[in-house]
C-alpha cells in the first residue's frame, strides 16, 4: 500500500492542514477505543505479556520490525513497541483483540502459501518477510493473484501497522516509549518548550520588515 | 483548579441562561456577568482544566478527550435533501468548558469591510443566499478591538495593507516567525505579494494568570497547558467567574428550551451528568451552543406554536450551512525547518482577499497562511509525499528525513450560502440520550471548488518561488466534514429571512438569543471566530441595553 491509495479515503477539511486531513482517514476505526483507562499500556515496565502467548509475540515482533526496520537507526524493535501493543490490547486498543485474534493465523496461511516450507513469519528471512506484507499491499491494490483472499490478514496488518506506528512515536512522556526510540529518528526533540530560531531558515532572520521598493516594484 | 462560583437553584430564575460555554458562550457569560446580571452557562462537556491536557495523541485525536464523541453523538451526512443520509462522522467541535476554541488553531483574522455589503456590491448570485449582513464592519469593529484586548490577540498593526481600519493596535507583538513563515514571507515577497505576520489568538506576553507561548508544538486540536491559547477556557470564563454572579455548570446537556404561557422562553431543560432532566428557569436564555447544536436545539424545541421548531417561522434554522473552502499544498525543504516546534501559523497573506469575479470566472477570496500542525503519528499517517511506502525501509527514511522538512501552504477561502446545505435532525439516528442525531446535508458551489484550487495553484507557487525539493497537494474534493458551522441560524432584518436580528434576538421569541457560528451571514475567508467573538462582546451590550430598558420581561 503506498500512501496514494490511503488518500483516496481522505476529505479536506478546512480547519487544519495535515492534521485534518489526517484526523479524517482511517484511524477512529482501526482503534476502536474502549473507555478504560489506558496509562497501564504506557508503563515503562515492558517486559510481562498479557494479550499474546511468547510464541505470538515473536510473531508480531518479527512483522512490526519489517514495518519499522532496524538500520542504522534503531527501529520497531529497539523501541519494545510489540509489549506495547501487547498491553494496548488488554487497554485502551481492546477493541482490536479480535483483529489480531483471527488476522495472525491469516499471516502465517500467506507465509505457507508464499514459502512451502515455513510455518511462522518468524522464521522467514526478512527479504522473504517483505516480500509476504508486500502480498497484502497488491491485494489491497486489487490484484489477488496469486492468493487466496484474507480479508483478516488484510485487516490485521492494516491495523498492526497503524499500531506499530503509535507505539513508536506517542509522545515518550504521554505514554510512549519511554527511551524515546521513534523520536531520536524522526529528530524530534524530546523537551516541550522551545525558543527560536527553531531551525535552519529563521536562524538569520531580523524580524518582519516593511516591503522595500523593489519589492513593491514587482507587484 | 476550577475557581469558585456561586450555585443557583434550578427554582431559582436567574436573569440569563447560557446554553454553551465556547468562543461566544463565554464571552455573552463574562459580559453580562460583569453587567450585574446572575448568569447559568450550561456546557454539555466536562469541566477540564490546564492539568487536565496532555500531549497523548491517542487520548486527544483519538478518544476525543476535548471533542464530541462519535458513539455518544453520532450523526448522519448526505450531499443533497433527496438522498438518504448514512451514518458517517462528518463534524468535530469542541466539548468542554471552553469549547471548540480549547483546541482551535487560534488564527484570528477580521473580517474586511467587504464581507458585509459583498451582496450590494457584487449583485444576487443565482440560487444561492447570498446577503449583506444587517451589520458592517464599522459597528463590529469596537468589538474585534475588544477580542484583542481582553482576550488576547497577538499580532503586528499596520502591516498588511489590506486591513480594514481599528481603533487601536494590537496588544502585544506577533509570536515569533517561525521556519515556515520565513520562507513564506521571502517567497511570497518574490512573487510580489505582501506576507504578514499572523494574527493569533495566542499570547506572546504574559497576562495575569496566563503564560505566554512556549512553543510545545501541540497547538492545533490540543488544549494549552500555560493558559497561552486565548480560549474561553483560558479567558472569558475565567473573568466570568470572577464576578461571584456566574456559574459554569458543566456536564449539562441542554434538549429543549421551554416556553411559558405567554410565548416567552422559560429556561432551559437539561440531562445533568446522572442523565436526570431539570429545568433551569430564567428570564431570557441565549443558544451558544454552535452552528450545529444551536439548530439542532431549536428543532428539538418544537412546540405546538412553532411545529417546525422553535423560533424557525422563517423555515431558516439548520439552513444556508457554510464550511468555508480550503486547500492544502505541502513542500520539502533541504535543511531542517523543526517547524514542529511552537504554534501553528506564523505567517498569511490577503493579496487574494477580494478576486475579482469577472477575470477569474467565480465568485470568491481567501488567505493563504504557512504553517505546521500536525503531531508525531499523524505525520507518519498523513503528511509524506504520495508514494510513499506506508512501512518498510523506505517510509522509515523517509518519514525520519521529511519531520524536521517540512511545511504546509493552507488557502482559506468563502463559501457560499445554499439553501440546502444544512443541520436538521436525522429521522431514524439517536444519540445516546435517545434524541434525534444531527443529519448534515452538504454539497459545495461549484464556484467554492473553483476559489479552492485557484488558490492552491497560487501555494504550490509560492512553495516553487521558495525552492523547495518537492511540492505536492491534496485534492480539492467535495466536501463531507465540517469544522467551521457557519450560518445555520442567519442574522438579518427581515423575519422572513433570517432567524435573528441584528440585536441577535430571535424574530419570533423577545427574550431568546443565538450567538455563535450560526448568526454569520457570510462565510468570510476562512478564520471565523475573531469575529463570532466581536459578535459576542457586541450581542452582550444589545442584550443588557435591552434587559436595562425592560424589554425582556413579558
Amino acid at each position: 500500500m503506498t500512501v496514494d491509495s490511503n488518500r483516496r479515503d481522505f476529505f479536506l477539511r478546512s480547519c487544519g492542514g495535515l492534521t485534518a486531513v489526517w484526523l479524517s482517514a482511517h484511524w477512529p476505526a482501526l482503534l476502536s477505543a474502549a473507555s478504560r483507562a489506558h496509562t497501564a499500556a504506557q508503563s515503562p515496565a515492558a517486559a510481562k505479556l498479557e494479550f499474546f502467548t511468547a510464541d505470538q509475540a515473536k510473531e508480531i515482533d518479527a512483522i512490526t520490525a519489517r514495518i519499522i526496520p532496524t538500520d542504522e537507526t534503531p527501529g520497531a524493535r529497539e523501541a519494545g513497541v510489540v509489549y506495547f501493543i501487547d498491553r494496548a490490547l488488554t487497554t485502551f486498543a481492546i477493541g482490536s483483540q479480535k483483529t489480531y485474534r483471527e488476522g495472525l493465523p491469516e499471516m502465517q496461511a500467506r507465509t505457507r502459501e508464499t514459502f512451502a516450507a515455513l510455518d511462522k513469519f518468524s522464521a522467514a528471512t526478512p527479504e522473504q518477510q517483505d516480500q509476504i506484507l508486500h502480498s497484502f499491499d497488491e491485494q489491497a491494490a486489487g490484484d489477488r493473484r496469486p492468493y487466496r483472499t484474507r480479508a483478516a490478514g488484510q485487516s490485521f496488518f492494516d491495523t498492526l501497522r497503524l499500531h506499530t506506528i503509535v507505539a513508536f512515536l506517542l509522545d515518550p512522556d504521554a505514554g510512549g516509549d519511554p527511551n524515546g526510540v521513534g523520536w531520536k529518528v524522526i529528530d524530534r526533540e524530546r523537551q516541550h518548550m522551545f525558543q527560536p530560531p527553531f531551525g535552519y531558515y529563521d536562524k538569520n532572520y531580523p524580524g518582519w520588515q516593511p516591503p522595500s521598493a523593489s519589492d513593491k516594484a514587482k507587484s | 483548579m476550577i475557581p469558585e462560583q456561586p450555585k443557583y437553584k434550578n427554582s431559582d430564575e436567574v436573569d440569563f441562561v447560557v446554553v454553551g460555554s465556547g468562543a461566544a458562550g463565554g464571552i455573552i457569560a463574562k459580559e453580562l456577568s460583569e453587567n450585574g446580571f446572575r448568569v447559568v452557562v450550561l456546557e454539555q462537556g466536562p469541566y477540564l482544566t490546564e492539568a487536565d491536557f496532555t500531549h497523548n495523541e491517542i487520548k486527544v485525536l483519538n478518544e476525543d478527550l476535548l471533542t464530541n464523541h462519535p458513539e455518544l453523538q453520532p450523526n448522519t451526512f448526505r450531499k443533497t435533501p433527496s438522498e438518504t443520509a448514512k451514518a458517517q462522522r462528518a463534524l468535530v467541535y469542541g466539548r468542554l468548558v471552553g469549547g471548540t476554541s480549547v483546541h482551535f488553531t487560534a488564527n484570528f483574522w477580521r473580517l474586511h469591510e467587504i464581507d458585509f455589503v459583498e451582496r450590494t456590491k457584487l449583485g444576487p448570485i443565482s440560487g444561492t443566499g447570498f446577503s449583506d449582513w444587517p451589520i458592517t464592519y464599522a459597528d463590529l469593529e469596537p468589538y474585534y478591538t475588544k477580542v484583542e484586548w481582553e482576550i488576547g490577540v497577538s499580532g503586528l498593526t499596520g502591516a498588511s495593507p489590506f486591513d480594514p481600519p481599528r481603533s487601536k493596535p494590537y496588544p502585544m507583538p506577533p509570536l515569533p516567525a517561525k521556519a515556515s513563515g520565513v520562507i513564506f514571507e521571502q517567497a511570497a515577497r518574490k512573487l510580489g505579494w505582501n506576507p504578514f505576520p499572523a494574527p493569533m489568538a495566542i499570547l506572546s506576553q504574559p497576562r495575569p494568570g496566563r503564560g505566554a507561548c512556549i512553543n510545545c508544538g501541540f497547538c492545533l486540536a490540543f488544549g494549552c497547558e500555560v493558559g497561552a491559547k486565548s480560549s474561553s477556557l483560558a479567558s472569558a470564563i475565567r473573568m466570568a467567574e470572577k464576578t461571584g454572579r456566574c456559574e459554569i455548570r458543566p456536564n449539562s446537556y441542554v434538549h429543549r428550551i421551554e416556553l411559558d404561557a405567554n410565548g416567552r422562553a422559560a429556561g432551559a431543560v437539561y440531562f445533568d451528568a446522572q442523565r436526570n432532566v431539570h429545568l433551569q428557569k430564567a428570564k431570557a436564555v441565549v443558544i451558544s451552543a454552535n452552528g450545529a447544536e444551536t439548530p439542532r436545539l431549536l428543532l428539538l424545541s418544537a412546540n405546538k406554536q412553532f411545529p417546525n421548531g422553535l423560533a424557525n417561522s422563517s423555515g431558516l434554522v439548520g439552513k444556508y450551512l457554510m464550511l468555508n473552502s480550503g486547500a492544502v499544498a505541502v513542500g520539502v525543504f533541504d535543511q531542517p525547518l523543526n517547524d514542529y516546534k511552537g504554534f501553528a501559523v506564523s505567517r498569511i497573506l490577503h493579496d487574494f482577499y477580494e478576486l475579482d469575479s469577472q477575470k477569474v470566472g467565480f465568485y470568491g477570496g481567501g488567505g493563504i497562511d504557512a504553517r505546521f500542525d500536525i503531531t508525531p503519528i499523524g505525520f507518519a499517517n498523513g503528511g509524506l509525499p504520495p508514494g510513499t511506502p506506508t512501512w518498510g525501509k523506505e517510509f522509515k527514511r523517509t518519514l525520519a528525513h521529511n519531520f524536521t522538512r517540512t511545511m504546509e501552504v493552507m488557502s482559506h477561502g468563502t463559501s457560499l450560502a445554499l439553501e440546502s446545505n444544512s443541520f436538521s435532525l436525522d429521522p431514524e439516528l439517536k444519540d445516546a440520550w435517545g434524541l434525534p442525531a444531527l443529519r448534515m446535508t452538504y454539497k459545495d458551489h461549484p464556484d467554492d471548488l473553483k476559489l479552492a484550487t485557484w488558490l492552491n495553484s497560487r501555494a504550490l507557487e509560492l512553495l516553487d518561488a521558495a525552492g523547495a525539493q518537492k511540492k505536492w497537494s491534496f485534492p480539492i474534493e467535495e466536501q463531507q466534514f465540517a469544522v467551521h458551522l457557519l450560518g445555520t441560524c442567519r442574522m438579518g432584518n427581515d423575519a422572513k429571512t433570517s432567524v435573528i436580528n441584528a440585536d441577535h434576538r430571535t424574530h419570533d421569541v423577545k427574550n431568546l438569543f443565538l450567538c455563535d457560528g450560526s448568526s454569520l451571514v457570510t462565510s468570510g475567508r476562512g478564520q471565523p471566530t475573531m469575529t463570532i467573538e466581536a459578535l459576542a462582546f457586541r450581542a452582550a451590550d444589545r442584550i443588557r441595553d435591552l434587559a436595562k430598558r425592560g424589554e425582556l420581561n413579558a
